[in-house]
């Protein structure tokens, strides 16, 4: 139950103080601290990192969604395909989804150029890939639950009964 | 000429915030946490379906005791959630927020002269609707030592025995206080042997934490003397749409009918669209909303302790109520905490007996902000304390 809740905390902001969780969850820090230790040590939790807005930034990411279609033999299943895809440091993402293809692969760099190479010399002579489709993301308004607009100004009067 | 003012609106005084909001323009940087309403906006389907009604042109009057479809989906909720039964075609009228409902209820039912009594502290609009309706407030102070519950006791001493009628708000509004089953049945008791009427404003029933609230008219011999006051502006963070609704017998809400047909006609219709889909599909949002307040109650009631100053395990609503310091009254630690350390909360005499030496502190709030906000008043607690 506890895990859960701390679970929780940190989906919200993964940088919720250890003390600031406990006071919100009535646990101790210490039992926050071993709660957190199980959930990374069971592969609960993989990792921390942060929501960036890119636009916001001048050396701006260049970002692509990939529509992969594949063909599988007797020898090899989605889950080698996948192995071998998510080895590459540009795919920051890799699910299977149903639908019209096989795979929604996630790749960064820095260029589009650069993003292009990749897909054409390192995903699309894959064998058992047949169809690449690139999407190259134009603007985010909405990454991992949290909006990227420029927000609402809280205009509650300061007091109210 | 200069305005002859009615005897009845002269004798209120104004509100008690009024100050603060000046010394609180004055400065920069202000955390509020002097707020009695939600920081989260409506749940977007609701607001979507409001613009929808709106796209539509759906801007005309609506039956004045609201739109049928809503008094249905709010009979089915008071059902589901606090297992209250009314009749949506004569037990249920829908109004402009529920203080507007709370409004009729004094001028349906308090003859000139009559006491009303209230417990106290309590949400600031009680006393002076019963003046308004030319009745007499009694109030009837509750106490920390109980956690802020109304006790027969604190009625007897108050001399409410000869009252006509009994306002309680729980979960309380300064306070966040809850009043368990256990807790209403002697008061349902008294207000059955001294035949009162009984005035229970919910509207923060949904915010109830570590376990469900109970509402007074469930109990036993309570339902045909109870008016059961709720609304949106809480729970579904829908305060700017003023949608509220009381719940009674049909001769009750008839009378009180009676004069919002002539006063108000019908509650907003916008907001009735809104309320409908919030009804309908929003509850993954109130739950959600529900919990972030509960997380920010342990953690402003755990900086309350840290920082030394006596809290009471507050279960309800989106406030606590801590102790002010030794040395301080609840007004100057206020507006001294304002003008040093930019935090804003309102001292506890706004809302009337027993709520002196204690500050109602809002959670409705951020994390951050919260963060920060008691951080601030902990630096002022330790310079002056």
């Amino acid at each position: 139950m506890s895990e859960r809740e701390v679970l929780e905390l940190l989906r919200e902001n993964a940088r919720y103080s250890t003390a600031d969780i406990a006071r919100m969850t009535d646990l101790e820090e210490s039992e926050v601290e071993a709660v957190i230790g199980e959930l990374e040590s069971a592969g609960v939790v993989r990792g921390y990192k942060a929501v960036v807005d890119w636009d916001k930034l001048e050396d701006e990411k260049v970002r692509a969604e990939v529509e992969l279609n594949v063909e599988l033999d007797r020898e090899t299943g989605y889950g080698d395909i996948a192995e071998r895809l998510a080895r590459f440091p540009q795919v920051k993402a890799l699910r299977l989804v149903s639908g019209d293809y096989d795979f929604d692969m996630e790749v960064e760099g820095d260029s589009i150029r650069e993003v292009s190479m990749f897909v054409s010399e390192k995903v699309a002579p894959v064998p058992e890939i047949t169809q690449t489709v690139t999407h190259y993301v134009m603007t985010s308004y909405k990454e991992q639950g949290i909006e990227l607009g420029d927000g609402d100004e809280d205009d509650r009067l300061s007091f109210s009964p | 000429m200069t305005f002859e003012l009615a005897d009845r609106v002269q004798t209120v005084p104004p509100s008690g915030i009024r100050r603060f909001f000046e010394i609180a323009e004055e400065r920069d940087e202000v955390i509020s946490l002097g707020v009695g309403e939600p920081d989260f906006s409506t749940p977007w389907a609701a607001r979507d379906a409001a613009i929808a009604s709106l796209e539509q042109g759906k801007t005309s009057y609506t039956a004045n005791r609201g739109k049928r479809e809503l008094r249905e989906a709010i009979a089915g909720y008071v059902a589901d959630r606090f297992d209250l039964g009314y009749d949506p075609g004569e037990e249920i009228i829908v109004t402009a927020g529920a203080s507007e409902a709370v409004d009729l209820a004094f001028r349906a039912f308090v003859d000139p002269g009559e006491t009303v009594a209230i417990a106290q502290p309590s949400y600031i609009s009680y006393e002076p609707g019963v003046i308004f309706a030319g009745g007499e407030p009694l109030a009837v102070p509750t106490r920390e030592e109980d956690e802020f519950r109304l006790t027969v006791d604190a009625l007897e001493t108050a001399g409410a025995a000869d009252a006509e009628m009994l306002v309680l708000c729980y979960p309380n509004n300064p306070t966040g206080a809850i009043m368990r089953e256990e807790h209403l049945e002697p008061i349902a008791e008294f207000a059955r042997e001294h035949d009162l009427i009984v005035l229970a404003d919910e509207i923060y029933a949904e915010l109830t934490y570590e376990g469900e609230h109970t509402s007074i008219a469930t109990l036993p011999g309570m339902r045909e003397r109870t008016i059961v006051f709720n609304g949106f502006s809480k729970a579904h963070a829908m305060t700017g749409l003023r949608l509220g609704y009381a719940l009674g017998p049909a001769n009750a809400i008839g009378a009180m009918n009676k004069i919002h047909q002539y006063t108000m006609l019908s509650a907003p219709t916008t907001a009735q669209y809104a309320a409908l889909e919030a009804l309908d599909s929003c509850d993954d949002e109130v739950r959600e909303m529900i919990d972030q307040y509960d997380r920010r109650r342990r953690f402003v009631l755990s900086r309350f302790r840290e920082i030394g100053m006596d809290v009471f395990e507050a279960r309800g609503a989106f406030y606590c109520f801590p102790e002010v310091p030794e040395g301080f009254t609840a007004e100057e630690f206020a507006e001294d905490v304002l003008r040093e350390q930019g935090v804003a909360v309102v001292p506890g005499t706004v809302f009337g007996a027993g709520g002196d030496g204690h500050l109602r502190v809002s959670y409705a709030t951020g994390l951050p902000e919260l963060r920060e906000a008691m951080n601030r008043i902990e630096a002022f607690v330790d310079e002056h304390a």
